[in-house]
């Protein structure tokens, strides 16, 4: 029954992958798209303009830092304040022993960190340094520091009003607090949550086949091509194959329920990310002595940046920039990753969910912008940025790392799609109801995505697919600034437990 | 009176460890308490749908430790009048092998030495070991 159902599922997406390899079905779907995507970018991408610079913020870059700052003031510094409880739940002192076998707040943290953890720190952080110099890293740290109180706040919200089914299984998310949660706390807005649940769904679908699928695919490729000798590489025009083969792999996970695939992938992901840090720690080491000007140039690249990095609000825009992109926070994307934790506390898994972007942002990317700094490889002509750029900074120290960096984005690569294609179904089964058969017509399409992404290059998809996933935050924030007296009750009150002593420690 | 514990893994060598402690606890009078331990740990890695789905998966498993592992031993011991409970938990195999003892007072913990499958042998094997290490009552070796 299941090999049946994967194999129809394997022919639907072989077919149109094999037409799309010829170049008029590219256009075709480049001409279609085109219209959509410019229109959504646009708007997304909008550049307000700021008074006496010639340069503005990005509508979105605004929407998402302003939101990092009202909820770290409206928590009073919740993402700095609580770190010390948060590791303490994270290590489960407070998780009763009868609990045992449930999901723990730290397997929900790690499911939630190894869907954001990937490109965007490799590859992010090269394309901020590249373009915004050293000091772009100073300011990728501090929006990371406070997108912090922005994942509290989402998190808390995804497992408060997250469904319970009566066979045990749950599923949360943005959609769910937006229906339910703006229905119980603001009855007259009921309606107005019901149409915000259903773009956000629109647009959380579209992220997962574009940034959360196809992207991925894509750029695991490129850094495939780059490692085997680029343009000469033997394996240049085979996209389509690796397409089928990670689709087949994919597939036997999502579709076939293969667990041990998965969990082998499980396993390799935070290997290959402590591989990852490790060496970064000891290239810093190596070079003890250059930590001191490393931290000076970014510093004074922060406050007094070259001319070639486009002034102070260039630097500071590009280093806001890359931190949204990288830890996805107010995109409501980890609040659905969360909200399978077993607690009675919803704020519990908030505080949790502060380390997320702490160590995606606050910690990867210093140590993969300190690495390119130390080492000296930042290209001043900005000829060699992104992944190239990362992979040539740990190179030029070990110089196995650029196979090792290829590993480690094959796997994040595939660690991503299946996060984001469970995302994708949450919101799809949220607009066409649970079921066998809409999950699968909602799996076929991930494994189209898969092969599509990585044998047509189609710059208007990808942009397209760029600003779904930030439009998401869009209907999210919306919806978690009016929910946030349901956040600050709950914080108030478990925090007062907390400080009277009336949790229960296990340990 | 006394409390002998018996940590089974639904193989041979588990089950002669229930025969060498229940022969015990009847020597002794004692009560025998069988334990199933599924192996888990709070801090693996799985996808989101699993996560999603773990709270039924537990209750499966507990359900199954039960019904086709504790329960048909627990009743023929029963039936030869002792007095048997069976208890199934999620954990490393010691430690929890070891907390129980602990929670239920007991007098020995019983063990076999082996698994069914070269794979068992080295988790269960392990887990013979790690008690004579760590239990702070004596342990009864079944090989």
């Amino acid at each position: 029954m299941i090999s049946n159902r994967f194999l129809l599922a394997c022919a639907a997406v072989a077919a149109p992958a094999a037409s799309a390899a010829q170049d008029g079905v590219d256009a075709l779907i480049d001409r279609a798209v085109t219209p959509l995507s410019d229109a959504l970018s646009a708007a997304i991408f909008y550049e307000i303009p700021l008074p006496f610079i010639d340069q503005g913020i990005p509508f979105i870059v605004l929407w998402l830092v302003f939101a990092g700052l009202f909820f770290t003031f409206y928590f009073g510094f919740i993402n700095l304040r609580a770190l010390k409880h948060a590791f303490k739940l994270v290590r489960g002192d407070f998780t009763p022993p009868e609990a045992a076998g449930e999901v723990t707040h730290f397997q929900a943290l790690a499911t939630a960190l190894s869907g954001t953890v990937g490109l965007g720190n490799i590859a992010g952080v090269a394309l901020a340094v590249s373009l915004g110099g050293p000091g772009a890293t100073f300011w990728m740290i501090v929006a990371g520091l406070f997108s912090m109180s922005t994942k509290f706040a989402e998190c808390t919200l995804g497992v408060k009003y997250r469904n319970e089914y009566a066979d045990g299984t749950v599923s949360g998310g943005p959609m769910y607090y937006l229906s339910k949660g703006l229905a119980e706390e603001w009855p007259a807005l009921a309606g107005v949550g019901k149409v915000l649940a259903i773009v956000f769904s629109v647009f959380c679908i579209g992220a997962s086949a574009g940034a959360g699928t196809m992207f991925q695919t894509n750029q695991a490729f490129s850094q495939l091509i780059n490692v085997t000798g680029g343009a000469e590489s033997p394996l240049a025009g085979y996209g389509w194959l690796f397409g089928l083969i990670v689709a087949v792999i994919v597939g036997l996970v999502i579709i076939g329920g293969i667990k041990s695939i998965a969990r082998v992938t499980e396993k390799i992901v935070p290997i290959m990310a402590v591989v990852y840090v490790s060496a970064g720690f000891l290239i810093i080491g190596i070079n003890i002595e250059l930590l001191p000007a490393a931290f000076a140039a970014i510093i004074s690249g922060a406050f007094q940046p070259e001319g070639i990095y486009g002034g102070f609000f260039g630097v500071l825009i590009m280093g806001f920039r890359r931190a949204a992109f990288s830890n996805e926070a107010g995109v409501g994307s980890a609040a659905i990753a969360h909200s399978a934790v077993r607690t009675d506390r919803p704020v519990t898994e908030g505080l949790v969910a502060l380390y997320e972007p702490f160590i995606d942002t606050v910690v990867v990317c210093t140590i993969t912008a300190l690495v390119i700094i130390i080492t000296g490889s930042l290209d001043p002509t900005g000829q060699i940025a992104g992944v190239e750029l990362t992979s040539r900074a740990f190179g030029s120290v070990f110089d196995w790392f650029p196979l090792v960096l290829l590993l480690a984005v094959l796997m994040f690569a595939f660690s991503t799609v299946i996060s984001w294609s469970y995302y994708g179904l949450k919101a799809f089964t949220y607009l066409f109801g649970e079921g066998q058969r809409t999950e699968l017509i909602f799996k076929a399409m991930v494994l189209a995505a898969v092969v599509l992404g990585s044998s047509i290059n189609l710059a208007s998809v990808m942009n397209f697919a760029d600003a779904m996933i930030l439009a998401m935050s869009v209907p999210n924030l919306i919806g978690v600034y009016l929910l946030t007296p349901v956040v600050k009750r709950e914080l108030t009150a478990y925090w007062s437990d907390y400080k009277a002593g009336r949790l229960k420690t296990y340990r | 009176m006394k409390r002998f514990l018996v940590g089974i893994d639904g193989s041979d060598c588990g089950d002669r460890a229930i025969s060498v402690a229940a022969a015990q606890a009847r020597a002794a009078d004692a009560e025998l308490v069988i334990c199933y331990v599924i192996a888990w740990s709070p801090y693996t890695f799985s996808t989101p749908q699993e996560n999603a789905e773990r709270h039924r998966r537990r209750e499966e498993e507990l359900e199954a430790a039960h019904s086709k592992l504790l329960e048909p031993r627990v009743a023929g011991l029963k039936a030869s009048g002792m007095a048997v409970e069976g208890v199934a938990r999620h954990g490393h195999p010691v430690r929890t092998l070891v907390k129980l003892a602990e929670e239920k007072d007991v007098d020995v913990i019983v063990i076999g030495r082996s698994g069914d499958t070269p794979l068992k042998t080295r988790m269960f094997g392990g887990t013979a070991a790690g008690l004579v290490q760590s239990a702070p009552m004596p342990v009864l070796v079944v090989p």
